[in-house]
């Protein structure tokens, strides 16, 4: 078993008001010097046997056709040891 | 024969009924659809409804676009069938890029849930030609998810194509239902694909049809009444 990581980030043109009412928290907090937050998801993906190309090649697909909306999100894919 | 109107049921769809019941007030048969159903049932056009399909997991709409009912629904209206969605129904017509663009959670992170004024911009679609452009209606608007963006590029060609069918009217008070309730760029409340067979709106027709509930008013009947009259003249 191995595990692969898919992160997925809102564009950065793209308004983050989740992020920002997070970041407008901090200080009230006691949190200070945070002069931004974007608010993103994390996939944590269990795949059987070993990550070759192929297998990454179809999680990549499979973050791009599914994971991720590409109109409004980027998204990261890496293994993890 | 009247024409045939599908209405689709997905795990959390909440406006199936209404939506339904709607297509029969303006004359058509209503079809109710399952979303396991790849079969449409011989119907001539298709409603996808509000409500919290999948429990708007991963994203709203994200999981319903790839239900066996939608495989054949993105291929039919590519071939021409009038859909229209409504509220979840739009998000799931992004997903699935039968529509340009994305919802995204309202900017003030709020629920909201008022009657709101929309302009008709579009009334050449197949749904919208019981409207004058330029109409001011007021329909129910109730979501999380309504902020309507694109890309700029998207929105321009959007706006050079005529294909902004609906906007939130500016130019009266909020209390009134009047202004932008959520972000959306440019003010688009609902748009149209190139074909005006496809549209999508966030705020909710089906609750506007019938003067003793919902906004009291009829504005929404329009959308029903359009593409009946439309399938009867192809028929």
């Amino acid at each position: 078993m191995a595990r692969v990581v898919v992160d997925v980030m809102l564009k950065p043109e793209i308004l983050d008001p989740q992020g920002q009412a997070v970041q407008r928290a901090l200080p009230r907090l006691g949190f200070d010097g945070i002069a931004d937050v974007r608010q993103g998801k994390r996939f944590e993906l269990e795949v059987d046997g070993t990550v070759d190309d192929a297998a990454l090649a179809r999680i990549h697909e499979m973050a791009e056709t599914f994971l991720a909306n590409t109109v409004i999100e980027d998204f990261v894919v890496r293994v993890e040891s | 024969m009247t024409s045939r109107i599908g209405v689709v049921t997905f795990p959390g769809t909440l406006d199936d009924q209404d939506a339904l019941r709607a297509v029969r007030v303006a004359g058509a048969e209503a079809v109710p659809l399952w979303h396991r159903d790849r079969d449409l049932h011989q119907v001539d056009a298709v409603v996808l409804a509000g409500g919290f399909s999948y429990g708007d997991y991963l994203r709203a709409g994200a999981i319903s676009r790839f239900s066996p009912v939608m495989e054949t629904i993105i291929e039919q209206a590519k071939g021409g069938m009038p859909v229209l969605g409504i509220c979840n129904g739009f998000q799931i017509l992004t997903e699935a890029h039968l529509l340009p663009g994305a919802m995204l959670r309202n900017n003030h992170l709020h629920f909201i849930c008022r009657d709101q004024r929309l302009t008709v911009e579009n009334a050449a679609t197949a749904w919208t030609a019981d409207y004058e452009q330029g109409q001011e209606i007021s329909v129910p608007l109730k979501n999380m998810d309504g902020r309507y963006t694109a890309d700029e590029r998207t929105l321009d060609e959007l706006e050079a194509e005529g294909r902004v069918a609906f906007r939130y009217t500016a130019g009266g008070n909020a209390a009134d239902g009047y202004g932008n309730p959520n972000g959306s760029l440019r003010d688009i409340a609902g748009i149209t694909n190139a074909a005006g067979n496809v549209v999508g709106l966030m705020p909710h027709p089906e609750h506007a049809v019938e003067p003793l509930i919902g906004t009291g008013g009829t504005d929404g009947l329009g959308f029903f009444t359009s593409i009946l009259k439309k399938l009867v003249s192809a028929s």
